[in-house]
This record gives C-alpha cells, structure tokens and sequence, in this order.
C-alpha cells in the first residue's frame, strides 16, 4: 500500500466501491433479513387472522369446521340490541377519555413555560427529574400506589380527612363510578406530565434570545413575552403532537384501565381496548373480538391518514 | 418600578410552589410506600403511618422473598430484563446501520415494511392466536423475540449514524474490512452514546412490561414481577393467612408480622427500586434519546 499514489488510492476505491456495491447488496439485505423476518412475523403475520372475523371461531376447534358467517359479526354490532349499548358504552367512555386527554395536552406546554420563568437552576432540574420520574413505573405499580393513598380501608387520604373531621365515614373513591374519566385522566397526567414537558422544553431553548430582548426594549412584559414569542415558538411542536394524538384517538391504551377496573367502575372505564380484551380473552369470543379490532384498526389508519394530510395542509410535512 | 418589583414577586412566589407542589405530588407516593414499609406493621395496616416511618424495621423485606413465587418471579424479570435488553440492543444498532447503507438490496421498500409495523396492529386475538401458533404461549421467548426489532430504536440509531462522518467507514473500507468488521470496530463504539440510551429505555420496557404475562402466560414458573404484584395486590389477604402459617406462632413479633399491607407496599418496593437506582444516572440518556425522536420520528 506504501507505493501507491493518491491518484491511483481513489482509482481503486471506486473500483472497490463498485465491486462491493454489486457483490454487497444482496449482503446487506440478507444480514437484515432474520430481522425482518422477525418484524413480519409478529407484526405482519398477525393480520392473517382478520380471518377468524368472517366465522364463527372457537378455540380448539379449527378454522376449517368452524361456521362461516360473512358480516354477521359486524352487522351485529348494530343490530343486536345487547351489542349495540354496549358498543355504544364503550365509545363513549374511549371518546370522552380521549377528549379529556386532548385537553390536558396543553399542561405540559404550561408546565415548559412556566418552568423556563424560575431562575434556579437547582430548582428546575430537581422538578425536572422528580417529575419525570412517574413516566418509568409501570401502571400496576401506579394501582399499588392509588390503592395505598385512596384505598376506603385505612387509606392515607381518608385517614387524614378523617384525623382532620373533614369526612365523617371513608369515601370509597377507587370502587366509585362518578369521576371516572376524570380519576384516569388525572392519573395519566400524573404520570406523563413532567416527562411530556420535556420536548417543549427544548423547544423553548432553541427560541432565538434575541426577539426577547427585542420585545423587552419595546416594553412588553413577562405575559406578553410568553404569549407573543414563547407560544408562537413552541406552536410546531404542539401542533405535531396533537396531530399523532387526534390519530391515535381510539387508541387510549389497555394497561391503566385493565389495573384501574373493578366491578363498580367497569360502565365507565371500559374503553375499546379493554373491550376487545374482555369479550376475547375473558368470554372467549373470538370471532366479535377480531371484528371489533378490525374496524378500530381500519378507523385507526384512516384518523393517522388524516392527521398527515392535515401536518401536510399546514406544515408541508409529512408526521409519519 | 417598586409596583412591578412587587408583581414579579408574587409571580415568582406562585411559580415556586405550584412546581414545589407538583413535584411533591410526584414523589410522596414512592416515599409514602416506603415508610410503610420499615414501619410497624400493624399500625402501617391501621392506616397510622402517615408522615414518618414508626419504630423503624426492616423485616418485611427478608419476609417478602418468602413468598412462594416472588423469588421466581424476580429472577424471570431479571432475565428478560438482561437478555432482552441486550438482544434489542444488537439488533437496533445493527440494523440501524444496516438501513444507512443506500446500497442495499430494497432498502426504502424494508425501512418502510418496518416503519409502517409501528402504526397499526392487527388486534388482540389474532395475535394471541398468531403467538399460541408459534408456541409462545407459556414461553419464556415470548417475552424476548417479539421486542428484539423495534422500529422507534432503529430511526435512532440510523439517524444517530447519518449524523456521524461517513470518512470513517470509507478508509476502514479500503482496509479490506467488511461489513461486520466495520459495525463492530466503528459503528459500534462510536454510537455508545445512543445505544446507552436505547438500552435504558429497553430495559425499563421489560422490566415494566405486564400485558404481555397476562395474555400469554399461565404457568406461574414464568410470571414476571409486575404481574405477580398484580396478583398480590388483589389476593394480599389470602397471602397474609399463608404467611402467618409459614412463620409459624413462635418468636415471631406480632408487631411486625407480615399484613395485606405490608406485602403490597414491600413488593411494590421491590418492583421500583431498580428503577430508582438507575434513574438518577440515565436520567440526561432518558432526555437526549426522546430528543432525538422527537426530531426525526
């Protein structure tokens, strides 16, 4: 190699280059395809089982024997009358906990602004840690957590009311359906709030300094800093993020309502994933259950179609 | 001027203690549930420690791990937590890289075939039914080979690898090294940074994860430590009555004898601390790897 000059270096890596380019590209593929083979098979190969919705699928007896019922599954979701109250039941606690998350998706944005006003750095970064940390338990460590503080037996809430002769018998607010969605909703913000926060934070710092001092030589004051620049700053992160979440607005999760529900809150905190789990897994109908994830699948891909045609309209990119 | 002093005074002050006052929200539960813990047990059952820890002990902890299956139940999470992590890892940082070589055969075609995995899935039963097809129902794989590919960590890694200077992998090239060779010798070093970052946010995954035991998993050898706190936290009196006849009415303090609220409270300790411990160190990872997604995912 010592001989060789530069000229003939870039000859031969092009050479090189070529030679592996035509030799590699099966190389390439063939390295990544036990991979993708994995993320067919547990992605992909799955949908084959839409199937089991057009028949009349039990476990244990095979697909072959089973009865074929066309749409009937489907059809019922309208026609009969149980079904029906309950589809209707479930959708409206997944759009009303939906709606609720929409709406507190404008906490972390609050959270970032106002944090960005404290002057400490000590402070910030102790909130900024503590309150992030909720975001990495799990939602049945979250129940543990419920359970102790609002538990109607000797739970840390009631016994403080009651020490203070605030209530005279416990209140059972875990076993309770008024307030549901509120109780869910406050949880997950519990949860996610700090850690949400976190993008718009980094939004804020990425604000040229420059229009601050600008707006302040004008005369404008905290607010109308906060409103003028900070919000208009932060406005393409948020868009975005409301965007992904009016997609996923049927998706709202199984594993918080699944710890959370009981027999008493079950009218209200029942939302389509929880649904699917319960007449599959738990009354073993298949055949209903997959109908039901069909369409929310379908409904699913066209509100994430229609998200990105709307980021496109407005932004002129695409979210996904 | 002393008018507005005053305003952004009070601005202040309001700011400082609706932050405090979050925080606070944020954390007195774990700490609620710890003193609850190393407290007296039967006035930690009563409801009575409610600020400070009461005549302090630390048996619950020993007498916890005597309960049948949590043991088990520890070393299966801790297992998949390893070796699931580690899989995921490998294989995020390998196709990652593999995904920035424009030669490959079909490369937009494949990238896609795996981003749009990321936006739909078929639904509860047909996977369930996918999974006890292949055999992974009452399999301890089941909790490591769906995770290993996941598409959110090789946008990651890809973009994390575009950033980095392409000159590198060029004069390796003309070395005579392969692919491999180049992964191993510079890709990999050089993308420790993002690779800790999807390790952690991995681990925190399968250290969490609870759906997966409760849909596929039966057989109690496999149940992983959220599900048995699960379990727990809706069977705790039955397992009080089956720790009392463990420890048997001899020497033992009845004080401090196992209560429903004490496992709660000490599994539910078990099941964070290793969260707790790591959390302070991976904390800024936790931060740059959302950052990063949040830019191009």
């Amino acid at each position: 190699m010592n001989n060789i000059k530069p000229g003939q270096v870039s000859r031969l890596h092009t050479r090189l280059d070529r030679s592996l380019l035509s030799r590699d590209k099966y190389k390439l593929f063939l390295m990544a395809l036990p991979f993708l083979a994995l993320a067919f098979v547990f992605s992909y190969l799955p949908l084959y089982g839409w199937i089991y919705a057009f028949y009349d699928y039990r476990p244990g007896i095979p697909l072959k024997d089973s009865e074929y019922m066309g749409f009937y599954w489907f059809t019922s979701m309208f026609s009969n009358d149980v079904r029906r109250q309950e589809i209707v039941r479930v959708l409206t606690n997944t759009f009303a906990m939906s709606g609720l998350s929409l709406l507190t998706s404008v906490l972390p944005v609050a959270f970032a602004i106002f944090l960005t006003e404290i002057r400490s750095t000590f402070f910030k970064r102790m909130v900024q840690t503590l309150t992030t940390l909720p975001n990495f338990i799990s939602w049945v460590l979250v129940y543990s957590f419920a359970f102790m503080l609002f538990s109607v037996d000797n739970g840390f809430l009631n016994n403080v009311l009651l020490n203070l002769g605030l209530i005279d018998r416990p209140m059972n607010i875990l076993a309770s359906d008024s307030n549901t969605w509120l109780a869910m909703t406050l949880w997950s913000v519990w949860k996610t709030l700090g850690w949400s926060a976190i993008m718009y934070i980094a939004a804020i710092t990425g604000i040229d300094q420059e229009l601050y001092e600008a707006a302040k030589v004008d005369g404008a004051g905290r607010f109308r800093l906060m409103w003028h620049i900070t919000v208009p700053g932060i406005m393409p992160t948020f868009f975005v993020l409301l965007l992904l979440s009016i997609a996923n607005f049927i998706n709202n999760g199984f594993e918080q309502f699944y710890v959370f529900q009981n027999a008493i809150n079950m009218g209200r905190i029942e939302v389509l994933d929880l649904y699917v789990y319960n007449i599959g897994m738990m009354n073993s109908n298949f055949s209903f259950s997959t109908a039901v994830s069909l369409l929310k699948s379908i409904v699913s891909i066209v509100l994430l179609f229609a998200a990105n045609h709307l980021s496109k309209l407005f932004r002129g990119e695409n979210i996904i | 001027m002393v008018e507005k002093k005053e305003k952004l005074g009070i601005f202040q002050i309001l700011n400082y203690s609706g932050f405090a006052l979050f925080t606070l929200l944020c954390i007195f539960p774990f700490y609620y549930l710890f003193i609850n813990t190393i407290s007296n047990n039967d006035l930690s059952s009563r409801g009575l420690v409610l600020f400070y820890p009461i005549d302090v002990h630390f048996t619950n902890y020993m007498d916890v791990f005597k309960l049948p299956g949590l043991g088990l139940a520890a070393f299966v999470s801790l297992s998949r937590t390893v070796i699931g992590t580690a899989l995921t890892v490998f294989a995020s940082a390998f196709l990652g890289y593999l995904f920035t070589k424009n030669e490959m055969w079909g490369r937009k075609f494949w990238y896609r075939f795996l981003m749009i995995s990321m936006y739909f899935n078929a639904g509860l039963i047909p996977w369930y039914l996918t999974m006890l097809n292949l055999g992974l129902v009452n399999n301890f794989l089941a909790y490591i080979l769906p995770a290993i590919v996941s598409p959110f960590f090789i946008i990651l890694v890809k973009t994390f690898i575009e950033a980095t200077p392409i000159s590198l992998q060029e004069s390796a090239q003309i070395d005579g090294a392969g692919y491999v060779v180049i992964f191993a010798k510079i890709i990999l070093p050089l993308s420790m940074p993002i690779l800790a970052t999807i390790a952690i946010f991995a681990a925190v995954g399968q250290w969490n994860s609870f759906t997966d035991t409760l849909f596929l998993v039966t057989d109690q050898k496999l149940f992983s430590l959220q599900f048995i706190l699960y379990r727990y936290m809706n069977e705790a009196t039955s397992l009080a009555q089956l720790m009392k006849q463990m420890s048997g009415s001899a020497n033992m303090d009845l004080a401090n004898m196992a209560t429903p609220t004490s496992i709660r409270t000490t599994v539910s300790m078990v099941v964070v601390t290793p969260i707790l411990l790591v959390y302070p160190f991976f904390q800024r990872f936790f931060v740059k790897g959302i950052m990063i997604g949040a830019v191009k995912g």
